[in-house]
């Protein structure tokens, strides 16, 4: 054998000792996609202005006591709109020294100002609202990320989408429910004082003063499971949230039987701010409140140094436990809703192997057998190319980390259709130089001479279309998308490289002149 | 040696006014049903809910639609999907929390008797955004591959008119698996985009090799002589036994996806099945016969500008 052919046959060797390396263990080497493995695929939104207008609303906050401290008095300092602060003077004595606190809010500019009536307003800078949109998808995607690595999901995918969105991917998870109220649950824990001043009726009724809420507690009766709404009067200012807490743990509740509760523990900021809260509240009722939800107003019976507190609700083992989840990982910055939910079951992702395992062995049996019949010995070379670019399509997948899923699956029966194409080409060229007279060697080195132009054009053309379906495509389609694109890629290789090959080894190393082709 | 054609040396371009009208005929009837029965799209661009379940026994739809009764699920589709126990029940979006709608319909469903036990095996839920996004991207991903294939052939052929006389030729694919899809009653979903999108990469792959063989033909002394239309049905006949060939695996690659396939992929499987027949007929008569209409009218063109520059 020449040395050229001893190059050559190492490169395949090579390839095809990789190839198989990356395909061991099968099982294990190819990630399923989630129709084929089951699980649940999901789009969050996340509704970032929410978390503008929230920005807003603590810098007003802020903004207030500042100028409270400074000694100014305020008539009203609000957020209007998304991120704008309007806010009225008691008199207009205090213009400037407003205006300075004003400047501080470096976040802030000064929209309009009306000297006389003694208001302005403050308007967000445009710079300062696209980063806060950022920073609420970013948030979000930590504190998801963190909330499912603690429920304990393998391999989970959790990736930002466009602006505002977040694709979650949960492979093998089979209860929907339970995942999505603990990924989409935003909690806000929030203390609040019970307005203990207005009675509910008359709150009910609309006479509500403009510091106090009316906050809806859920009771759920354990025999008929109907459930109560009971309405509480609830003081809007929030004492002390979550964000200042260091565990959270689930226990048995000791007041109920066959309830859950969930105990929490502040860090050393939120200890002192709960003293000082409790000790100033003594004998008033302090408001557990949860996404909006009231949990329960236990008394202040005294200052309570420890930084501790229990959340009561009549909770459930598992509920009990995916709250401790979500108060640990933290609130959401903003609320999220979900845009899109695909939940596919571990049963009906079995069928889709089973049936796409038939489709691609009942695809490759068929071309085997035409392409054996109709070209016989060079059919089998294209047969053998065809194996061939089979194990290195699986291996690139493997080794990019790529996901098959059942549209893949299907890429793949198409690729066994377009990858005997090349060869096709190749034959049907070698035959129209045998016809014009050609020996067996110069035909068959004009047949792949001559073919190659073609195929390297035809299989840029499909590639072309395959990387704009994946740019454009979602989750299965995507698949699709990368296994025909590999699957074009290996043919090159394997119906052109790899078929040469085999032809100059068959019909050109020998020494003696080859005749005939079997073509 | 077993061959399909020997020698061939059909007129396929003198025959072409037949292509015309057959392939106008064709298109006509599509755009026709496009145009009355209109497609019918899934849930991935309309936005809505879909709950696929496997039943123990086979039930009645009648049976199903009772239990779903006991919820307000306002338009709903029940249909029977493959296996006669498997049924998918399908949604519209409706205003309000459509995520919750799998779970109410498991509890619907549970609480008729007569249905037995059964399994949901597949919810899926797509929001209203996410629907329209989902459209827009099919319309850019559709144009953005028009686009690269034009811009290729351009390049490759140094030839406009044959990239556009190419994406003619997958016009005319397109709606003749558009209208296919829609004369059988079937959805277009993701799926069928990606099928749709493939047949565009196929159809132009024939085409490319027709072309290819006319430039390769066009530097040889052989050609001399010939009409720009003989030169064109010489390159079509020579490549014709590599293009019947190659539809023929991918025919049958299709074919099996198509009945073998499963349920899932079956609409799938028969946009590239109506494709693959489709592409290579538009190769040989669409795209080619395009070209040359268009080659001899531009030459007449000069031709008679020519004459008229003659006779000043």
């Amino acid at each position: 054998m020449p040395r050229r052919l001893w190059v050559r046959c190492s490169v395949v060797a090579v390839v095809l000792a990789v190839s198989l390396w990356y395909l061991y263990p099968p099982r294990k080497s190819i990630n399923l996609g989630l129709d084929l493995q089951g699980g649940i695929h999901l789009v969050l939104g996340v509704d970032v202005d929410k978390y503008v207008a929230s920005q807003t609303e603590r810098a007003a906050e802020d903004l207030k006591s500042g100028l409270e401290r400074k000694g100014v008095a305020v008539k009203r300092v609000v957020r209007e709109g998304l991120s704008t602060i309007v806010l009225d003077l008691a008199n207009t004595t205090n213009w400037n020294d407003a205006l300075t606190v004003a400047a501080e809010f470096t976040a802030f500019e000064v929209a309009q100002r009306d000297d006389k009536a003694g208001r302005f307003t403050l308007a967000m800078r445009e710079r300062q609202v696209t980063q806060l949109r950022d920073d609420a998808v970013r948030q979000g995607l930590e504190t998801i990320r963190n909330r499912i690595d603690q429920f304990g999901v393998a391999e989970a995918t959790i990736a930002r989408q466009g602006v505002d969105r977040i694709l979650i991917q949960l492979p093998g998870v089979q209860d929907p429910d339970r995942a999505k109220a603990l990924i989409g649950k935003t909690a806000l824990l929030e203390f609040k004082l019970l307005d203990e001043q207005t009675p509910v009726e008359q709150a009910l009724a609309g006479r509500l003063p403009e510091t106090s809420e009316i906050l809806y507690e859920r009771r759920v009766d354990k025999e008929t499971k109907v459930e109560r709404k009971i309405p509480n009067v609830v003081q809007k200012r929030t004492l002390l949230t979550g964000s200042e807490l260091t565990r959270a743990e689930v226990q048995a509740d000791p007041n109920s039987a066959g309830n859950w509760q969930v105990s929490i523990e502040f860090t050393a900021t939120g200890t002192r701010i709960f003293g000082e809260v409790t000790e100033q509240n003594v004998a008033r009722r302090l408001a557990i409140i949860l996404d909006g939800t009231l949990y329960s107003a236990p008394r202040i019976n005294e200052r309570i140094p420890g930084g501790r507190a229990v959340i009561t609700g009549q909770f459930t083992v598992e509920e009990a436990r995916d709250l401790a989840i979500v108060l640990r990982a933290g609130a959401l910055p903003a609320p999220v809703t979900i845009l899109e939910e695909r939940t596919v079951g571990p049963s009906l992702g079995a069928d889709s192997i089973r049936q796409g395992m038939i489709a691609i062995l009942g695809s490759a049996g068929a071309v085997f057998v035409f392409m054996l019949l109709y070209y016989r010995l060079s059919g089998v070379i294209a047969d053998v190319a065809l194996v061939l670019n089979l194990i290195v399509l699986l291996a690139c997948m493997a080794a990019f980390g790529a996901t098959l899923t059942l549209p893949g699956i299907a890429g793949i029966a198409l690729t066994i259709g377009m990858a005997v194409d090349t060869n096709i080409l190749i034959f049907e060229r070698i035959r129209e130089e045998l016809r014009v007279g050609k020996t067996a060697r110069s035909a068959i080195e004009a047949g792949f001479a001559r073919a190659l132009r073609t195929i390297i054009d035809t299989h840029l053309t499909v590639m072309v279309t395959a990387a704009i379906l994946y740019n454009f495509g979602t989750g299965p389609v995507k698949g699709f998308a990368v296994s025909l694109f590999v699957g074009l890629a290996a043919s090159l290789f394997t119906a052109y490289f790899f078929t040469r090959l085999l032809f100059d080894i068959i019909y050109t190393g020998r020494r003696r002149k080859v005749q005939a082709i079997s073509i | 040696m077993i061959e399909l054609f020997h020698a061939p040396n059909y007129n396929f371009i003198g025959k072409r006014r037949w292509a015309y009208a057959v392939s106008g005929l064709i298109m006509l009837i599509g755009l026709g049903s496009l145009g009355l029965r209109g497609l019918r799209y899934d849930i991935d661009f309309t936005g809505g809910t879909l709950v696929q379940v496997r039943f123990e026994q086979p039930p009645t739809v009648g049976a199903i639609r009772a239990g779903l009764g006991r919820i307000q699920l306002g338009e709903s589709v029940i249909q029977q999907y493959g296996d006669p126990r498997e049924y998918i029940i399908r949604a519209t979006l409706t205003t309000g929390s459509s995520e919750e709608l799998a779970k109410r319909v498991t509890g619907a469903l549970g609480q008729e008797a007569s249905l037995g036990t059964f399994e949901i095996r597949r919810v899926e839920f797509v929001g209203p955004q996410v629907g329209r996004d989902l459209q827009l991207q099919a319309i850019y991903a559709v144009l953005f591959s028009l686009a690269g294939i034009l811009l290729y052939i351009a390049w490759a052929f140094k030839s406009v008119k044959g990239g556009v006389a190419a994406i003619a030729a997958v016009f005319h694919d397109m709606i003749v698996c558009l209208g296919a899809l829609s004369l059988s009653g079937r959805e277009f979903s993701l799926p069928v985009l990606a099928a749709l999108l493939t047949i565009i990469g196929y159809s132009v792959n024939d085409t490319i090799v027709a072309y290819d063989r006319l430039r390769e033909n066009r530097g040889k002394f052989s050609q001399k002589g010939k009409s720009f239309a003989e030169q064109m049905n010489d390159a079509v006949n020579q490549t014709l036994s590599r293009t019947v060939l190659t539809s023929l695996t991918v025919f049958l690659s299709t074919a099996i996806l198509l009945f073998l396939g499963g349920k899932t992929l079956e609409d799938f499987a028969f946009v590239l099945f109506v494709g693959v027949i489709t592409g290579t007929y538009s190769t040989i008569y669409i795209a080619g016969s395009t070209i040359v209409d268009w080659t001899q009218a531009a030459e007449g063109r000069i031709a008679r500008r020519k004459k008229a520059v003659a006779k000043a």
